[in-house]
């Protein structure tokens, strides 16, 4: 954990322990989860760590005064890893003070603001970076700093962010597994904006439910948090350099609800003086209710889209993803997904199967297992094809 | 076209006497009266406890607690969020019940900041491992139903009424539904759901209605047995608490995220 990491983190704590609403409704929740992975082959690049262990905490606190018109959100972030000095990490994941008004809300600080409807792929989800080192679906994501202003009207959200720095996409270090090849050197980062990390950006954002449709659109302009990585030469060894361009991205997304039918679909058209491509992820999810009893059965289809084709900076370019979603709607809210995700043009395909049972009333078990079938002219996932992993989960929620 | 002769319909109108309403419009007559006396309370709040049995009768709790807004010409708003047990905990949801066409219901996921959209058929399946389906929690209005008055009788002492109410939305996991109603407040008493094959699947029993406002009647306890697993759910309400000044504001999007 960095220095400044630490000073943060105490910043946080003190902010909130001094708030002005100690009397009132203060409520806590949080978990912490031990985690195993078990790797079943040698790694593509023997640096790569075996099975690893690692344990993470997020505890969350929430202050609310003045009958709910103001709160004060606080959810540090801290996980060791045994194998990978980059995935030991911490981060504010929240630090934010917000006002609530009958017409508009106000936050200010460091939040997490979530866009989208799809399953396989967020491609219009943009304020927050990922942390990636977490996992390399891409789904947690990083604090980020921002004035937010909403305005709420008859005609829907208005949303404006003003999001003064930039938080830099965690990658896995030398040790660290699944990875890609060669890896990122985060030393190595540079940006297309003089300011580099401190440049100021901005977005937009009208989200409405008309009927049975929830449709956003949004605008964006500042750094993109999708950084085009090249090859380069670090201390002798062959390694990705990430560039962050700055972007102007457009984006839409739609999600209509018909019967046991859901309709997705998410676009983005990214223009920058380095890269310009359009992105796109749509498709269904149908539900079967009832199966079995009590139980539900989701059967979910999305195209993932990328201009770029086989240059993309993601692996999913011209992909097809599957996914079955058994919920048995028992008492320990038990689950299990299962999802392919399949190359048109290889014969490459990315499987994983995710399944989650609560235990007495404060346990959560969570198993996952990933497969990478990687075909020998896919380059994009080329770096994975040893990495088939099965992860063990237990956290104890409170 | 054959002609009816004036005298023979003039004669009819004395044929049926005033008084004989089919039993399907005084099956809507009481529905509609229940309806009537329970208009007006604004918005609501209240906490509950739900337990749920399995059929070997092991036990597991959750707290809950949720809030409603009236509409009036549409269905209500309601907002309900888990505090029990942890991994949920801040986990709301949202549902716009409508009249005329499919509640719309939003599920927000606090871990991931989302809000996911609900299909809405969801309404047959069940609410959080409760043997309560989705439809079961939502707001009754008049004309989610087709009615027929069955016959009045006593239940546990008490004069009621009996009918048969039928789900207009295709999408209800039910065929029918037989309503014992208590006549002095026009509350249900007992509900029997019959499934889509149209067996009995669950009969529904409230019980310890108060009275608040000095007009809306509320039950404490709501058990509902599912006939066909041999499970059951009870819910105990408290802490009723209507006036709360709440808007639509409080029932949108924006507003799951600091459900708490």
């Amino acid at each position: 954990m960095r220095v400044s990491e630490k000073i943060l983190l105490l910043t946080g704590f003190l902010l909130v322990m001094s708030s002005p609403a100690q009397s009132e409704s203060v409520s806590w929740r949080g978990n912490v989860t031990i985690q195993e992975r078990l790797f079943l082959e040698d790694p593509a690049d023997p640096r790569q760590h075996g099975n690893n262990f690692s344990i993470a905490a997020q505890p969350e606190m929430y202050h609310e005064w003045e009958g709910g018109k103001q709160n004060i959100s606080f959810i540090p972030f801290v996980r060791l890893d045994q194998g990978d000095d980059e995935r030991t990490h911490a981060d504010i994941r929240e630090l934010s003070w917000s006002y609530i008004a009958r017409d508009y809300e106000w936050t200010l600080g460091i939040s997490k603001v979530y866009w989208g409807v799809t399953e396989a792929w967020h491609i219009v989800d943009i304020i927050n970076q990922t942390d990636l080192v977490e996992d390399f679906d891409q789904e947690e994501k990083l604090g980020q700093p921002m004035a937010r202003l909403a305005l709420i009207r008859d005609w829907g959200t208005v949303d404006l962010f003003v999001l003064p720095g930039f938080r830099e996409r965690t990658f896995a270090g030398v040790k660290g597994r699944p990875r890609i090849i060669p890896r990122v050197e985060k030393n190595l980062t540079s940006y297309e904006s003089s300011q580099k990390d401190k440049h100021v950006d901005l977005a937009a954002r009208w989200s409405h439910t008309i009927g049975d449709m929830d449709i956003g659109l949004s605008w964006f302009r500042g750094t993109s948090r999708e950084p085009l990585l090249s090859p380069a030469r670090y201390n002798g060894e062959i390694v990705l350099a990430p560039f962050y361009q700055i972007i102007n991205q457009a984006g839409l997304d739609i999600q209509l609800a018909r019967g046991s039918w859901l309709w997705k679909l998410e676009a983005i058209n990214l223009d920058g003086n380095y890269a310009k491509y359009r992105r796109a992820t749509g498709g269904f999810e149908y539900t079967f209710y009832g199966v079995a009893g009590s139980a539900d059965l989701g059967l979910v289809m999305e195209y993932l889209y990328d201009s770029r084709g086989e240059l993309a900076t993601t692996p999913f370019e011209d992909d097809i993803m599957t996914g079955l979603r058994l919920t048995l709607n028992d008492e320990q809210s038990s689950d299990v997904l299962l999802g392919v995700i399949k190359d048109r043009h290889h014969d490459s395909y990315l499987i994983s199967l995710e399944a989650n049972r609560r235990i007495g009333n404060s346990w959560k078990l969570s198993i996952q297992a990933s497969k990478f079938l990687v075909d020998r002219l896919d380059q994009s996932l080329k770096s994975f094809a040893k990495d088939d992993f099965l992860q063990i989960e237990l956290g104890y929620y409170f | 076209m054959k002609k009816i002769p004036l005298l023979l319909l003039l004669l009819s109108l004395f044929i049926t006497p005033a008084w004989a309403i089919t039993a399907e419009e005084k099956g809507l007559n009481i529905a509609q009266k229940a309806d009537e006396l329970d208009t007006g309370w604004g918005d609501q709040k209240q906490s509950l406890v739900m337990i749920l049995r399995n059929k070997h009768g092991q036990e597991s709790r959750r707290r809950i607690h949720g809030r409603e807004l009236e509409v009036t010409g549409d269905g209500d708003k309601s907002i309900i969020i888990f505090d029990t047990p942890a991994d949920i905990k801040g986990t709301a949801f949202l549902s716009f019940t409508h009249v005329n066409k499919p509640d719309d219901q939003w599920l927000y996921l606090p871990a991931l900041r989302r809000v996911k959209r609900i299909a809405s058929k969801n309404k047959s399946g069940p609410f959080m491992g409760s043997e309560f389906a989705f439809e079961d929690m939502s707001s009754q209005e008049v004309d989610k139903y087709t009615y027929k008055w069955l016959r009045d009788e006593k239940l546990d002492g008490k004069d009621v009424y009996v009918i048969e109410r039928v789900p207009v939305d295709k999408y209800s996991g039910y065929t029918r539904q037989i309503v014992w109603g208590d006549k002095a407040i026009y509350q249900p008493l007992k509900v029997e759901f019959y499934d889509r094959k149209n067996s009995l699947l669950k009969t529904l029993t409230l019980t310890g209605y108060k009275q608040y406002l000095n007009k809306y009647w509320r039950a404490d306890r709501m058990q509902m047995v599912n006939h066909q697993n041999g499970k059951s759910t009870l819910l105990i309400f408290s802490d009723y608490s209507f006036n709360n000044g709440y808007t639509d504001r409080d029932f949108d999007r924006n507003s799951l995220k600091r459900a708490r």
